[in-house]
């Protein structure tokens, strides 16, 4: 319901006002060429690329919470978006993106697979939860240190100012072919991530407890930073470095089920969609010069579900 | 029915060897209680028959078949296992807590049938813990908590159950209640397997002790045979008060040696 209201949304709002019946009319083939052009041109793609980055990184915060047993848990503590990011900062700084438009994603998704190399040989063969999470804030520290230098070092304002627009995330003037290079990435994490549902479940036991219940944790492990290395690699790939999706959406949905991992993971992924698509709108709508971008809204968004939260938290204790 | 043979097993963790040259035969139809020390190796004794960490040296026998080649899933059904001081990372119902224990016959991605839901309430019953169903888990106090994780461990439903230190944490009336239970599954058919701390508490319901110091078996046999002042003060460095032959065994620790 929430993502079908939010895919209408973000079919009818823009900088250009199209009513309702001119929208319809576009979608199905007819009506003046005008609204044809910004409906399916920019905003079908627009809409389709904020469900499935949303998807994405809703069922990633899901597992990755489960996974480690850590509710701030999400995407970026593998080191995952930022190795992303880096790939595509390196495309702009080295002025590689100019070549071709599915150079900037496609060094996206080769610095988010290169992340999981590292962190593959930090972590070694430990199944340790806490070994990852160390691992991964190596990874995520050094691939930010790599986005700082190509901003220090960058050769003209533009450039830099390219390059923080990028990093603030946004889904603004994607086309078809974005929509091709992130959906194959994403349907791969999905699936990669959706199989382990009942061994995050019994993670909440504890790892010894978990194995004990009959799963071979690290099959389970690989199936995860696989999943979330190429998803994430692509859905960042298209879309910039869009924060707190991953960390809030399980948060928002988890008073709503029994609280067990696998329960969180549809509604996560649901919600991610529905979450990103309406953050997209609210940067339409919002009246200011420059487009807002995604980013700075979803961070935005992330402190009240925060605080919402503390608050339930002191009132229990 | 499952039987484990333990053969000339060792265990080393980092450089340290925990666990030394241990043989036993583990059968169904006697309670087996697992005594000694901090220390001594009684955990790790526990997780390598399990298959849960490495072994350096021997090996393990589920039903004739060697541990390490076979999958977790199998051993899964074939021994439950409650490690010592479970934990719980979210706060789940206690009911959807001990569903957890239905894992391992659950096809990836599927439901609870109504015949796994039957066996999750019957093995809260069994703890006396069916009124707690609807409490979130950790909410509740180290006594129910240390209950509803054994029924998590009992609704696994398998033929072998290994626990590690059932009885921490629970008041001398819920002490007696799981060593009765553990004695009545045991007479029951199954294998269990108890590491304890409470001698007196192992004497009265333990058909087998292994007495374990510094990672090798120093006595084996029934609580009468294993337990005396000799071994009492050559392993744990105490003297007690022990009478085994009364109707209710009792050993007392008095004072360090």
């Amino acid at each position: 319901m929430l993502v079908l209201l939010a895919a209408f949304a973000s079919l009818g709002f823009g900088a250009v006002s199209i009513a309702p019946g001119r929208v319809a009319a576009a979608l199905m083939g007819q009506g003046d060429w005008i609204a044809r052009t910004i409906v399916i041109d920019l905003r079908v793609p627009r809409m389709v690329i904020g469900l499935l980055v949303g998807a994405m990184l809703g069922l990633a915060g899901a597992v990755l919470q489960g996974y480690l047993r850590n509710p701030l848990a999400e995407p970026s503590v593998l080191g995952a978006s930022n190795a992303a990011a880096l790939g595509a900062v390196a495309a702009i700084y080295f002025g590689l993106a100019e070549a071709h438009v599915v150079v900037l994603p496609l060094l996206a998704i080769l610095g988010s697979l290169g992340s999981l190399l590292l962190l593959f040989a930090l972590a070694g063969r430990s199944e340790s939860s806490l070994t990852m999470i160390l691992a991964g804030i190596a990874v995520s520290t050094l691939t930010g240190a790599g986005i700082s230098l190509a901003l220090n070092l960058s050769p003209n304002p533009f450039a830099a100012m390219e390059i923080m627009n990028w990093l603030l995330g946004s889904i603004e003037n994607r086309s078809v072919e974005h929509i091709w290079i992130a959906l194959p990435c994403i349907v791969i994490g999905i699936a990669l991530l959706l199989v382990d549902g009942h061994a995050l479940d019994a993670l909440s036991l504890g790892d010894d407890a978990a194995r004990s219940l009959g799963f071979d944790l690290r099959l389970t492990r690989l199936r995860i930073l696989i999943g979330v290395a190429i998803g994430v690699g692509g859905a960042v790939a298209v879309s910039g470095a869009i924060g707190f999706i991953g960390l809030i959406v399980p948060h928002i949905v988890r008073p709503l089920t029994d609280r067990t991992p696998s329960a969180i993971l549809l509604p996560s992924m649901i919600g991610g969609a529905a979450l990103l698509t309406f953050a997209d709108v609210l940067v339409r709508l919002m009246p200011t010069t420059n487009e807002l971008k995604l980013g700075v809204v979803t961070a935005f968004l992330g402190v009240p579900v925060f605080l919402v939260h503390l608050l339930r938290e002191r009132r229990l204790w | 029915m499952v039987m484990v043979s333990i053969e000339n097993l060792s265990v080393a963790l980092g450089q340290r060897t925990v666990v030394q040259n241990v043989t036993a035969e583990l059968r169904p139809g006697a309670l087996i209680g697992v005594v000694g020390p901090n220390g001594a190796g009684k955990s790790t004794l526990v997780r390598a028959m399990l298959g849960l960490v490495p072994r350096s040296g021997g090996r393990v026998l589920l039903d004739g078949r060697d541990v390490a080649g076979l999958s977790p899933r199998d051993i899964a059904r074939s021994i439950a296992y409650l490690p010592q001081g479970q934990i719980l990372h979210w706060p789940l119902a206690v009911e959807r807590l001990v569903a957890l224990g239905r894992l391992p016959h659950l096809a990836p991605m599927s439901g609870m049938s109504a015949a796994d839901r039957d066996v999750v309430a019957d093995a809260l019953a069994r703890v006396d813990a069916g009124h707690l169903a609807g409490r979130i888990a950790t909410e509740l106090s180290g006594g129910e908590r240390a209950r509803v994780m054994l029924a998590r461990a009992l609704a696994v439903g398998a033929p072998g159950l290994v626990v590690d230190e059932p009885l921490a944490s629970l008041d001398p009336g819920h002490q007696i209640d799981v060593m009765e239970l553990l004695a009545r599954e045991a007479r029951g058919g199954a294998m269990v397997v108890a590491v304890l701390h409470d001698l007196t508490m192992a004497a009265r319901y333990c058909d087998r002790v292994l007495l374990l110091d510094k990672g090798a078996i120093v006595a084996d046999g029934t609580p009468a045979q294993v337990l005396d002042a000799d071994r009492l003060s050559a392993t744990y460095g105490i003297s007690a008060m022990i009478d085994l032959n009364g109707a209710a065994p009792l050993v007392v620790p008095l004072r360090r040696i």
